[in-house]
């Protein structure tokens, strides 16, 4: 990749992450998770997927869905700075007005699909893949996995499905930030080796570096990995990447800053000082 | 006609059909060599199943799901709300062996809340056929209809002499009465319309209404049963509640008409697992036993019925 290239998709991520910090006030919104994997959809759409606002409906184009939902700000974020809708309509952001809520849903142009509950959006993804297939056409569908996610039987049952019917126009992405809601995945239940525990059901892996674009090329350079196999691609991500005070804290998942902190937290992503957060972590889940 | 010939039949003619099952095969046994890349089998994997036709049908086609009723309405009930009901998406669920029908298999296997389940569902409605011909009846128009649908699968041998085709939201009238009203779907049918000869012999004026289509309900016909009979009595191979009663108490309060009725259904309990017609025996859901438990709550005069 050119360092021009480069530096395109750091402005992006970067305007992006803005985005995502505008919206963990007023309501709050699952920031940590959001900041984890904005590198990942920036790349996705600026480099790999094969959809803009114009194709958005185009049934030969690419389809991404985000199956563990709540990193929906980075998707919305990235969405708007791709013109797929109006910046001005994140303002919106938790408004009966609009569809600008803490879940994916398909009231936003470019969102393929709700999500919000767990272990769902694979196995749909199966099926669009499956569609693609029968018409003998040759787009690919990518589904964004939460790494807790993986908790859920749901996300294995389908991954012998996958793996079963061939299915190598489908890619999964796991964002690896290594927490789940409250608590570092490794603790609770841990899932490493996930490429092994992958490989077993009859998918081919990769690993990289997910805030890396140079890495992010490199996994995505060619796929399927394998023909005739499903692929996952594991990103290993930092839960609030670009924020010191945010990264890898397993309290700030959902937050509800105040309008001081947001603004600190802005200076924070540009280089400034860390920014001491008094708001208390609100857990959801 | 049978249930398999009308599948294959409209896979020929209907490009966007799909026939999915999560390994249970018994009733479209001979389609795979038929139909080819238009039957997908899954394996045991109801959640999978369900999500996966959401996504088919987002590309435009129409998928019918295969599976035990109770796999399909209890293990995947989430799927089929979130990923189907939430998008009302034209997905066809179509239960095998849904209330007795499940025999001797145990609870387990017994879906007798599945009514309540999908009827709960926004946009998802609910058909339960009496026997083959309104299966194949009715597989015609909720195919070609756009909503999601739940079937009570049953391809039993035609157990009536109808006299109506299915009319998707309709209830078949099959007899004009005065006393009683037989409000029945599914095979049980057929003991209904035992019950009935009985009762008339009795002397009583019968009503039979088979009612087809849960979701929607046919309110006019059963409404007006309410006002020209003196009984009204359910008949369903579900749970007391969610299912036929339930439906016909949520409408008999909406109008605020009040009347006699009588529930025949399983009252908070699961039913004895044995072939199907010792269950019925067991149960007290043969004609002669339904004949018996009504003439019994009519002859009750604390009920003044007649």
């Amino acid at each position: 990749m050119d360092s021009e290239k480069q530096k395109e998709l750091e402005a992006l991520a970067l305007r992006v992450r803005e985005h995502i910090i505008k919206m963990s006030t007023d309501g709050g919104c699952f920031i940590g998770a959001s900041l984890s994997c904005a590198d990942l959809i920036v790349y996705l759409y600026k480099e790999v997927l094969n959809v803009t606002p114009a194709t958005v409906k185009d049934e030969n184009r690419d389809y991404l869905l985000l199956s563990k939902g709540h990193d929906v700000p980075a998707l919305y974020g990235t969405l708007a700075e791709l013109e797929f809708f109006p910046k001005e309509r994140l303002k919106n952001h938790l408004k009966t007005t609009d569809s600008i809520y803490w879940h994916p849903n398909t009231q936003i142009p470019g969102i393929e699909f709700h999500s919000g509950s767990l272990g769902h959006l694979l196995s749909v993804s199966i099926g669009i893949a499956m569609d693609i297939k029968l018409k003998k056409a040759s787009n690919k569908v990518y589904v964004i996995l939460g790494d807790g996610e993986l908790n859920e039987g749901s996300v294995w049952e389908s991954c012998q499905v996958a793996a079963a019917k061939k299915l190598d126009n489908l890619v999964a992405i796991v964002d690896r930030n290594e927490f789940q809601a409250n608590i570092r995945t490794e603790e609770l239940s841990p899932l490493e080796p996930i490429e092994k525990k992958f490989e077993a059901f009859g998918w081919t892996t990769k690993r990289v570096a997910g805030h890396d674009f140079q890495a992010l090329e490199e996994g995505f350079a060619k796929l399927p990995l394998e023909e005739g196999k499903p692929t996952v691609v594991i990103a290993d991500t930092v839960r609030g990447k670009g924020l010191p005070s945010i990264e890898k804290r397993a309290d700030r998942w959902f937050v509800n800053f105040t309008h001081e902190e947001i603004k600190s937290l802005l200076e924070e992503l540009h280089g400034g000082s860390t920014t001491e957060l008094k708001s208390k972590a609100l857990h959801v889940r | 006609m049978t249930y398999q010939d009308l599948l294959l039949q409209i896979s020929k003619e209907n490009d966007k059909l799909l026939v999915m099952t999560a390994e249970n095969r018994a009733a479209i046994r001979g389609l795979p060599q038929e139909i080819g890349d238009k039957f997908v089998d899954v394996g045991i994997a109801e959640q999978t199943m369900i999500g996966a036709a959401a996504g088919l049908a987002l590309r435009g086609r129409v998928p019918l799901v295969h599976a035990l009723a109770t796999f399909l309405t209890l293990r995947a009930f989430e799927f089929i709300r979130t990923d189907v009901g939430i998008a009302n998406l034209p997905v066809k669920v179509i239960g095998g062996v849904p209330g007795f029908l499940s025999d001797g298999n145990g609870p387990t296997h017994q879906a007798i809340e599945d009514i309540s389940l999908m009827r709960g569902i926004p946009n998802m409605k609910v058909f339960c056929p009496a026997d083959e011909e309104e299966l194949v009846q009715g597989m015609k128009l909720i195919i070609d209809d756009p909503a999601p649908w739940y079937v009570r699968y049953n391809a039993m041998k035609p157990c009536v002499e109808h006299k109506a085709p299915v009319e998707l939201g309709k209830a078949e009238v099959l007899s004009e009465g005065y006393d009683v009203a037989l409000l029945v779907y599914g095979f049980l049918l057929k003991e209904a319309q035992v019950a009935k000869e009985l009762l008339e012999k009795e002397g009583l004026s019968v009503r039979l209404v088979n009612v087809r289509t849960l979701k929607p309900i046919d309110g006019e016909v059963i409404l007006k049963a309410a006002r020209e009979t003196r009984l009204l009595v359910t008949v369903e191979d579900h749970f007391l509640t969610g299912g036929l009663f339930s439906i016909l108490s949520e409408l008999l309060v909406h109008e605020q008409t009040k009347v006699n009725v009588l529930p025949i259904a399983l009252k908070e309990k699961w039913f004895k697992p044995a072939l199907l017609p010792n269950v019925l025996q067991h149960e007290g859901f043969t004609g002669a036993q339904l004949a018996t438990t009504i003439m019994n709550y009519v002859k009750d005069a604390q009920h003044s019925v007649l």
